[in-house]
């Protein structure tokens, strides 16, 4: 089952003269393991698809389920707890609470979803050590460079042990050998079977995903996906070519 | 793009520079250093070789015996028609050699570069032939680009032992010793310069993209407003 399927979407912003059409019959999965990038010009929808991905927008029409489920389907409070346990969001806009240490940005979003004390503890510090953020971890953002604060963010997505990563420029503001290590991180989370959906506009750092979809005046014009790896082929039907 | 004749013409001068050396030695000594993406054949070494003779660059001795005052062993795979010939460098040689690392790659035109002049001459034939180029160019680069990242990936992870990708350490790949350093380095400049290479061409895709995109709005606004 794919982490995220978008069916026929069109999501339209507006109405009358001033309509904008952000995606136009979008169709995509996104499967377990999957590292895939959203590349286009701006103004091409690839933001729009993280929203719908994270059940932050619904779709004008057309279906978006998220690990098999319609989210039109769901109650607000429903989409609420799809969008803590389901999904993890990394910004190129850090996001990090400026008045907590780095292990409480990682802990917040855990208490808010009923994970308390030690457990919490517990999982904020293995994510944290997993993304190979520098101890101490009460350190605050302002004390941390941008490729530490992005690891803490990483590490909040972590933590919540979602399926599905969706990243929006996560390297913006870094340095690329930071930036390579970023994605590098996100890569190995997919290893690990998390499904990542990572939009940016740098082909250095598109090109580690599994699949490259681009996106043109809301829709898709084409796809880059080498051939599978060979353990993948295998499991994969014979008639299957790379793409 | 400098390839074929300069390139090794340089290289082979390169190499005599630090060691007198058989024919079959260069073969193998450039192609470990250029990271073993520039297989030479070596009959094209050869006729390099006669041309830098001709050209007064190189000059040849004949000695026998096994690899004695070539340079060092080499991979013994000299074959009859070695001829025995060891080349080394000469002084004009050394000139022209140093005068090439010198020259700036930016003097002169610039190459004409057969992606560049696709997408220049399909943007004749109007926008959206140009847009149709620029995206199945970008596709192949970046099926390209993907298969080669997943490739040091690969090789990295088996360097490491087939070790836990975890954490972002540093992703160098260790030297062993000092030739297999030596070659390593090379490899990776080279992986690095490819990379780096396609990158660029599609930034300018990107970009090419976007300038279109950008006048094909243009136009139809032109189109409503007259």
């Amino acid at each position: 089952m794919s982490v995220l399927e978008l069916c026929d979407v069109v999501k339209r912003y507006g109405a009358g003269p001033t309509e904008v059409v952000a995606l136009d019959h979008v169709s995509l999965a996104v499967e377990p393991g999957e590292l895939m990038a959203v590349m286009g010009p701006s103004g091409s929808g690839k933001s729009t698809v993280l929203h719908l991905g994270g059940g932050l927008e619904a779709p004008s029409t057309g279906r978006v389920l998220v690990g098999g489920r319609d989210i039109a389907t769901l109650a607000p409070t429903g989409l609420a707890a799809l969008r803590r346990r389901e999904v993890g969001f990394v910004f190129q806009r850090l996001n990090l609470v400026p008045s907590l240490t780095a292990a409480e940005n990682v802990l917040l979003p855990l208490e808010f979803d009923g994970v308390r004390g030690r457990e919490a503890a517990r999982r904020a510090g293995e994510a944290l050590e997993a993304v190979g953020l520098a101890r101490p971890h009460d350190r605050f953002p302002d004390d941390l460079s941008g490729g530490e604060q992005q690891r803490v963010a990483i590490a909040r997505a972590l933590a919540g042990r979602h399926q599905l990563i969706l990243a929006d420029e996560p390297t913006g503001s870094l340095d690329t050998v930071t930036g390579d290590l970023i994605i590098e991180l996100l890569a190995s989370q997919c290893e690990a079977g998390t499904a990542v959906v990572l939009v940016t506009h740098e082909p250095r750092y598109a090109s580690w995903a599994d699949r490259v979809v681009f996106l043109r005046d809301g829709s898709v014009v084409d796809e880059a996906a080498p051939a599978p790896p060979p353990e993948r082929a295998l499991a994969a039907p014979a008639s299957a070519p790379g793409r | 793009m400098h390839t074929g004749y300069v390139s090794v013409r340089l290289g082979l001068l390169a190499l005599l520079d630090d060691a007198d050396m058989y024919g079959y030695q260069l073969k193998s000594a450039f192609e470990a250093r250029t990271g073993g993406v520039w297989p030479l054949n070596i009959g094209q070494v050869y006729t390099t070789l006669a041309r830098l003779e001709r050209d007064g660059l190189v000059a040849t001795s004949t000695r026998d015996g096994n690899g004695e005052g070539g340079g060092d062993g080499g991979e013994g795979g000299r074959t009859a028609d070695d001829r025995q010939h060891v080349y080394s460098i000469t002084a004009a040689g050394r000139r022209e050699l140093a005068d090439w690392f010198a020259e700036s790659p930016a003097e002169g035109p610039p190459p004409r570069d057969e992606l560049i002049a696709k997408v220049l001459l399909a943007a004749a034939g109007g926008s959206e032939r140009a847009l149709g180029v620029v995206t199945a160019q970008r596709t192949a680069l970046f099926t390209a680009l993907q298969a080669r990242r997943r490739a040091l990936r690969a090789a990295r992870a088996a360097e490491n032992g087939g070790g836990n990708g975890h954490g972002a350490g540093d992703g160098e790949p260790e030297a062993e010793g000092e030739a297999g350093g030596d070659e390593a380095l090379a490899a990776a400049l080279v992986q690095d310069a490819l990379v780096i290479r396609a990158e660029s061409e599609l930034r300018w895709l990107d970009q090419c993209e976007a300038r279109l995109l950008s006048r094909r709005s243009a136009g139809a606004s032109t189109r409503r407003s007259t």
